[in-house]
């Protein structure tokens, strides 16, 4: 397969998950979502890196796996941190939390 | 026998994601997340990534899908209702993201770029295994690869701080907020009732503590 099969499968997989973003109100399932469009940006640099055959693009893939993993445990955090708080866990009621 | 391999695992990507999306137990949108990431991972071994893919499903599907697995069994996942913004709003989110999507294309298939429609470069020995990306991490990428174990030291101190459960130095019957009460600051949510606070965790306080009968 071509490389550019590679980049249309990750848009495809980009756009799902900003339709995600767009449409759930869970901040569980937006944090999934946000996961989604990451792995999307992965695919798309490992993809680059088969292309130019240099390790780059792989080395890009694996810091952005550490911030998703940065992402998730602060994302989970503040959830858990709403839930003992007994907030309701949807982002459209919470929508004055910005500090 | 390749182009079958990325057709079924292109096929599974995608209908992991629209699974995280359309479900709506937060449990089943997780699970199909990690059907998509081993499919992603696939497709990571098609593009001889093995260290990448190894990693992805040991560190992605493995670690941090169980961190969500706990969350949402902790929190309760209550299901909601799908397109619980209203229809026109949902519908308007759609079609931004099928815009999107008709964009992108339009940009990969248009692009300059004239090995986009080859099968990529010709590769040396050792692509893509743990020799080549150690070596790249720790000469070429050394700055990132320390930026990046920062952060996570980062986070996990976030984390901590934000998850923590400690019996406090407050009055144990502190109020909690009324559930109506939305406009909460940001400082408010992070300091947990009955959390107890920095001081106690380094040991300060605690002689008060055990004067009044211990913890």
């Amino acid at each position: 397969m071509t490389v550019a099969w590679y980049l249309v499968v990750s848009a495809l997989i980009f756009c799902v998950g900003a339709a995600g973003v767009l449409v759930r109100r869970s901040p569980l399932v937006i944090l999934l979502c946000l996961e989604l469009m990451l792995n999307a940006g992965n695919l798309a640099l490992i993809a680059f890196s088969r292309m130019t055959g240099t390790g780059d693009g792989q080395i890009f893939a694996i810091i952005v796996m550490v911030v998703a993993a940065c992402e998730v445990v602060v994302g989970l955090g503040i959830i858990v941190a709403l839930y003992r708080r007994r907030l309701p866990i949807d982002v459209d009621q919470l929508r004055r939390l910005q500090g | 026998m390749e182009d079958v391999l990325f057709f079924i695992a292109a096929i599974g990507a995608v209908v992991g994601a629209i699974g995280v999306i359309a479900l709506r137990n937060p449990f089943y949108s997780v699970l199909a997340l990690v059907s998509h990431l081993l499919s992603l991972a696939l497709l990571f071994l098609l593009l001889e990534a093995q260290f990448v893919a190894a990693a992805q499903i040991v560190v992605y599907a493995g670690a941090v899908m169980v961190l969500y697995v706990f969350v949402v069994s902790y929190v309760g996942g209550q299901g909601e209702p799908l397109a619980s913004v209203g229809p026109g709003l949902g519908g308007v989110g759609l079609v931004l993201c099928i815009g999107l999507f008709v964009e992108l294309s339009i940009a990969i298939l248009g692009s300059g770029l004239h090995a986009i429609d080859t099968d990529g470069a010709k590769l040396g020995p050792g692509f893509g295994t743990p020799g080549q990306i150690g070596q790249l991490l720790l000469t070429k990428f050394l700055f990132p690869f320390e930026i990046a174990s920062f952060l996570l030291l980062v986070a996990a101190v976030g984390a901590v701080v934000l998850a923590r459960r400690r019996r406090g130095i407050d009055a144990p019957d502190e109020p909690l907020p009324p559930r109506d009460r939305l406009e909460l600051t940001a400082a408010e949510v992070m300091r947990i009732p009955r959390a107890g606070s920095q001081a106690e965790s380094i040991g300060l306080g605690q002689e008060e503590k055990e004067e009044q009968g211990g913890w």
